[in-house]
Order: structure tokens, then C-alpha cells, then sequence
């Protein structure tokens, strides 16, 4: 059990009992701010596994933007608390279940191809060097700006407020 | 690897530790003498009305769409500043910066693209808001009795919903 293991635990403890609460919590507003802290732990399940740049993207990302638009879902949304439905929770139940049982047998099955690292200094300065060589990765970079510039526009398009009159 | 980020971690939990010694403390030294008028919302000395929670305008939404793209462009943006000095000194330093500038400018064109579109522009879209709406209005007018029963029906939902908020309250 070294120090590694312990964040490990604490996030993905962060990151399950807030994910808990998003699920059960009545009010939506609390939930997206449970959303918050899951974002939060798994950044940090990032870290830990070593993967420093996707823990940065994560934060910058998820937790700055991503969570920034959902609240703002939510406040344009009307208010309304969502009642227990007996129903509604059985098939989420049996649908979670079932997402347990796939996954435990996934886990108990699959050959993971586990090896020890080498403890990388860090990620990110790899990630440039490959993201602008030309050989490597320069070309999906830039096709990268083309792909956020198409989700821009459709965006911008799919938001704007359109004509009331039909 | 781990070392780095346990500055990070004692600094997230000293700053998790200062709010939550600093809100101990405080309820420790504090009277506490609750009444209703503490209890309930402040809105300035009036008495609260309705439920606390509005439908935001859609142009906020709009924003943070729009302030999400260019936050996955930053995050790209962040390899490649922390490897400028590497390929400088080995010499690629202007092939890397047209590189990124390549990257940036495709992007600016959406920015250009909103801009141009108005998107941006809060006063504009109120202007054409107002102008949808009195173009609407016209529109129902024209067509007054469903307009009419429309009306009745927003209104009742509105005072179910106040009703609601009122005996959850």
C-alpha cells in the first residue's frame, strides 16, 4: 500500500459517493453539483494512473466548461423536483444490474496486460513533441481545429434563437 | 512522477482545510438566534415572490457553448507551449509557431463566423428578440381567441408552479 494506492482509493471514493449523489439526488441543481466533484475524482483517477495531460484536459475541460454549460442546461430548464417513481427505479435497477454483472465478468475474464512503468517524468512533453512532428501527429492536430471549427459553427447554428413565429 | 503533484494535492487540501477549519470556528464563536426574517431569502428588504429559480436567457447557453470550444483549443494549445522551447533550440522554432498558427487561425475563422453572425453581440440580439416578439404578438393578435386560451393555459401552469414551489417552501 503506498502512497499512489491511497489517492487512487480517495479519488475513486470522491468520485463514486458524488456519483451516487447525482444519481439519487431529488433536486437537479444538487446533482449537477455532485457532478462537479465526479469530475473532479476522476481528474484525479487521471492523475494517478499516471496520465498527467488527460488530468489537465479533464480539469480545464470537464470541470470548467462542460460543467459551466450543464448548469447553465439547468437553469434554463423549468423547475421541477423529480418524485420517486417506484417503476422508474426497478428498470434502472435491473438496467444497472445488468451493467454490473457485464462488467464484473469483464473484469473477471479479460487478460490484462499489466507492466510495471518505468515512472514516466511526465506525459505532456512527449504528447508536444509527437503533436508537431510531422511525421507524427501534426496532420490529426490540425484536423483537430477543423473538427472544433465544425462543432463551432453547428453549434452556434443549433443555439440561436431562432424566429418565434413559425 | 508523483512527487510534482504532491505540491498540488497539500495545496488542494490546505485550501479544503482553510474553508472547512474557518467554517468550524465561525459556528463555534457565533451567536445563533435564527428568526424567520434571517431565515428567508434576501431580495433587498422585499419579501421574496415566486420560485428562487428563473429560466435563464438561452444567450447564456449560446456563450457557454461557444466558450467550450475554444477550452478544448487551450487545452491543445498546452502541449504545444510546453515544447516551444525544445523545438526552438533544436532549430524549428518558426516551422512549430506556423504550425500552431495554422491551428489557431482555422479557428479564428469561427470566431470571425460568430462575430459576423451576431452571436456575440448581446444589445444586437436583444434588438432582434424584441423585434421577434413584437412580430409575434402581432401574429396573435391576428389570431385572438387561441392566443387567448394559450395565455390561460401559461398562467394557470405558472400559478401551479408557484403553488408547488410555495408548499415545498
Amino acid at each position: 500500500m503506498t502512497a499512489a494506492h491511497i489517492a487512487f482509493a480517495a479519488f475513486a471514493l470522491i468520485t463514486v459517493v458524488s456519483a451516487f449523489v447525482v444519481a439519487s439526488h431529488r433536486s437537479i441543481v444538487h446533482s449537477a453539483f455532485g457532478l462537479f466533484f465526479t469530475f473532479f475524482g476522476v481528474a484525479g483517477l487521471y492523475l494517478t494512473l499516471g496520465a498527467d495531460f488527460v488530468m489537465a484536459a479533464q480539469i480545464l475541460i470537464y470541470v470548467g466548461g462542460i460543467m459551466v454549460l450543464l448548469l447553465f442546461g439547468v437553469m434554463l430548464t423549468p423547475s421541477r423536483r423529480s418524485d420517486f417513481v417506484p417503476a422508474r427505479f426497478l428498470r434502472a435497477l435491473t438496467l444497472g444490474a445488468i451493467v454490473l454483472v457485464g462488467l464484473l465478468w469483464v473484469l473477471k475474464n479479460a487478460h490484462w496486460a499489466t507492466q510495471e512503468l518505468a515512472s514516466p517524468e511526465s506525459t505532456i512533453d512527449e504528447i508536444g513533441r509527437q503533436l508537431l512532428t510531422r511525421e507524427q501527429y501534426l496532420l490529426p492536430f490540425e484536423v483537430v481545429s477543423v473538427l472544433l471549427l465544425a462543432a463551432l459553427i453547428g453549434a452556434a447554428y443549433l443555439a440561436r434563437r431562432r424566429k418565434i413565429v413559425d | 512522477m508523483y512527487f510534482d503533484y504532491t505540491n498540488v494535492l497539500i495545496f488542494f487540501l490546505v485550501g479544503i482545510g482553510f474553508v472547512g477549519v474557518n467554517m468550524v470556528v465561525g459556528s463555534l464563536l457565533r451567536p445563533s438566534k435564527p428568526n424567520p426574517e434571517k431565515n428567508s431569502a434576501y431580495e433587498c428588504g422585499e419579501d421574496p415572490i415566486g420560485p428562487n429559480r428563473v429560466q435563464f436567457d438561452i444567450r447564456f447557453y449560446t456563450v457557454a457553448l461557444i466558450f467550450i470550444i475554444f477550452d478544448v483549443e487551450i487545452a491543445f494549445l498546452f502541449p504545444w507551449a510546453n515544447s516551444f522551447q525544445e523545438f526552438k533550440a533544436a532549430g524549428l522554432g518558426g516551422l512549430v509557431f506556423f504550425e500552431v498558427l495554422v491551428f489557431v487561425s482555422i479557428l479564428f475563422l469561427g470566431l470571425v463566423y460568430l462575430w459576423a453572425k451576431g452571436d456575440l453581440d448581446w444589445v444586437k440580439s436583444t434588438e432582434a428578440q424584441r423585434r421577434a416578439a413584437l412580430a409575434h404578438r402581432r401574429a396573435e393578435e391576428a389570431k385572438e381567441t387561441a392566443a387567448d386560451s394559450a395565455k390561460s393555459e401559461s398562467a394557470t401552469e405558472l400559478d401551479l408552479t408557484v403553488a408547488a414551489e410555495a408548499g415545498h417552501h
